[in-house]
């Protein structure tokens, strides 16, 4: 069907109302008219944000039961709430766009939707607690400081929040691995090995080289994203190599140099081809992952009816009451 | 052959040998005492409240990331905390009574299985949501209970961490019994699981309720607890969510107790030995 000129019209003179106030830095509420491909970038990635928040206790999830002290068992506990909390946060953020929180978990269980890559490793040792606090949640920080400065005001003001609370994820963690750097050669070896195997998939959680990152321009000139994928990865190589040398860690990149023109760490090629395989679901952990979310949501479904149906007969006795 | 026998033979003589030379040992005598081998009775009541709160915490914990909503999670996640909070304390108050140099840690990682002093009911497995939500709710109202006692009893250190213990208990109790009457008044499916529950949960009751040497020997540090007292306020608790809950009081079967001196079921050694499995691995390391 043909759409009326004078609606064809209207929308130009919106969107140009909208970039222009994007320009101006003026944050998007969720009452603003805004561009349907601008409401469906961000509903990608906040449900893709929200659903790494809840895939990503898993991974720390399976050492609770094994932390070696009560101080660190008690710790990760409130880290991997916090990040439950984290979810909960910005699957509500998502509703002001209109979508439903249950669709988006639909679509983290039959597999179509994404999460961060970096989930879909393994968990090996004690260690993994420490590098994963350091260099996962350091991560997530680099992105999601600049998130804080994104055009869409909830996901803005979610990302304030969260972040502080990241920044101590990030704190706890490296402090786990400070602790192990200065024990046992043992412990040092398990710390080692960790950083060994985290540093890479770290890395590739900012995603693609911008060269080949499909959705970046759009979301650069809607202010969605306000640095591309490379110049957050080499901020976290900056500012993560000095804490490495810190605590006499090497890390498993022959290339990786100085560059006293340009102030960065140089660092080798990503091995994208391994990138590519975890996100289209051949990780080592992917099916693991997706198992353990379905097989929560299958076991808490009789949870769910039972709450539902105790609350719709509350519903009928307080209506009838009064 | 004629080898193997003639070794058989030696092994035979050599343990005879033995026997009869243990008998020539006199006096002799091979009796020992029925009753458990305690230790300070003090250090001995105070584990109890620490174990408890520990092993239930780590049952707990086992939740993380799978329960049956988001929100859950969160609140598990909380109670476990908690807990895990309370017996850090009790456990380091109990190192301190006892005086050996133990913290902790050392308490909760390098103890065996007969060492520990918890109730049955907190160490068995975690079951489905309403099986930990129901032994939840029966822990907790033991809980508030006791540690509402204790809040005022003569031992200053041990009332200072109940009473801290308690605020967190009476949070506690009301999520746990909320659960158990949305379960139980929910489905029909919610109701027959729940109700399975509580059948099979029954048993590790009695155990809370059973007073001992120990709890005699405590007087002594002003620390006085009437079991029966204690038994009526947690039916009042119990008996007014079950009916909520449209649940029926269990007859009171022949119940299952040990715990409190070290005679466990044997689902205490599979939760140490994940438990302990890093911390054993590196003895002396601090994490
Ligand atoms: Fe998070
Ligand atoms: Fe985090």
């Amino acid at each position: 069907m043909e759409q009326p000129i004078t609606a064809q019209a209207d929308e130009s003179a919106l969107v140009a109302a909208f970039e222009a106030r994007i320009a101006a830095g003026e944050s998007i509420e969720p009452k603003d008219w805004m561009p349907e491909r601008y409401r469906k970038q961000l509903v990608r990635m906040m449900s893709q944000h929200a659903h790494s928040e809840v895939v990503g206790m898993l991974p720390e999830g399976n050492w609770i039961t094994r932390a070696p002290s009560l101080r660190r068992k008690m710790s990760l506990i409130a880290k991997v709430q916090d990040e439950a909390g984290h979810g909960l946060y910005i699957y509500c953020g998502t509703e002001t766009l209109g979508v439903d929180r249950h669709e988006l978990l639909e679509q983290l269980l039959d597999g179509r939707a994404k999460y961060s890559s970096i989930f879909n490793y393994p968990t090996l040792s004690w260690a993994d607690m420490g590098v994963i606090g350091w260099l996962v949640d350091g991560a997530a920080i680099v992105n999601q400081t600049i998130l804080a400065k994104t055009s869409y005001g909830p996901y803005a003001r979610a990302m304030v929040r969260i972040c502080k609370e990241e920044n101590f994820h990030k704190r706890q963690g490296y402090e786990i691995c400070a602790t192990l750097a200065n024990g046992t050669p043992a412990q040092r070896a398990m710390l080692q090995e960790a950083v060994d195997r985290i540093w890479w998939p770290a890395l590739m959680m900012f995603g693609p080289s911008d060269t080949d990152s499909p959705n970046s321009a759009e979301l650069l000139k809607w202010r969605v994203k306000r640095k591309t994928n490379d110049e957050l990865r080499q901020r976290f190589v900056n500012l993560t190599v000095p804490q490495a040398i810190a605590i006499g860690l090497t890390l498993p990149d022959p290339d990786l140099r100085f560059d006293e023109s340009t102030g960065n760490w140089e660092f080798g090629e990503i091995d994208w081809t391994e990138f590519f395989q975890v996100i289209k679901g051949e990780g080592p952990c992917n099916r693991e992952r997706l198992a353990a979310r379905n097989q929560a949501h299958a076991d808490g479904a009789w949870v769910r009816e039972a709450a539902a149906a105790h609350a719709a007969k509350q519903q009928r006795s307080s209506t009838q009451a009064a | 052959m004629a080898d193997h026998t003639e070794v058989e033979e030696v092994h035979e003589d050599s343990a005879a040998d033995v026997t009869s030379a243990a008998l020539e040992v006199a006096p002799y005598n091979v009796a020992g005492s029925r009753g458990p081998r305690f230790g300070a009775p003090l250090v001995e009541y105070v584990l109890r409240l620490g174990d408890d709160r520990l092993v239930l915490g780590h049952r707990l914990s086992e939740w993380c990331g799978h329960g049956p909503i988001l929100e859950e999670d969160i609140a598990v996640a909380n109670l476990a905390l908690d807990l895990v909070g309370q017996a850090t304390m009790f456990l380091g108050l109990a190192g301190e009574l006892e005086g050996a140099g133990r913290d902790a840690d050392a308490l909760a990682f390098f103890r065996d299985g007969t060492a520990y002093r918890n109730a049955l009911l907190v160490e068995l497995p975690r079951g489905d949501f309403g099986f930990t939500m129901m032994r939840q709710f029966l822990f907790d109202a033991f809980s508030v209970v006791q540690l509402d006692a204790l809040a005022s009893c003569g031992h200053a250190q041990l009332a200072a961490i109940a009473a801290k213990s308690l605020k967190e208990a009476k949070y506690h109790v009301r999520h746990s019994g909320e659960w158990v009457v949305r379960l139980g008044d929910g489905t029909e499916e919610s109701h027959a699981r729940i109700s399975r529950s509580l059948a099979e949960l029954w048993r590790y009751t009695g155990e809370l309720f059973e007073r001992d040497v120990i709890d005699d020997a405590v007087e002594a540090h002003g620390i006085v607890f009437d079991h029966e007292a204690a038994r009526a306020r947690w039916e009042a608790i119990v008996h007014d969510v079950l009916q909520r809950a449209t649940l029926e009081v269990p007859a009171p079967p022949i119940m299952a107790s040990g715990g409190r001196r070290g005679r466990h079921t044997e689902h205490i050694g599979h939760l140490l030995s994940t438990m302990q499995s890093v911390a054993r691995a590196h003895p002396g390391a601090t994490w």
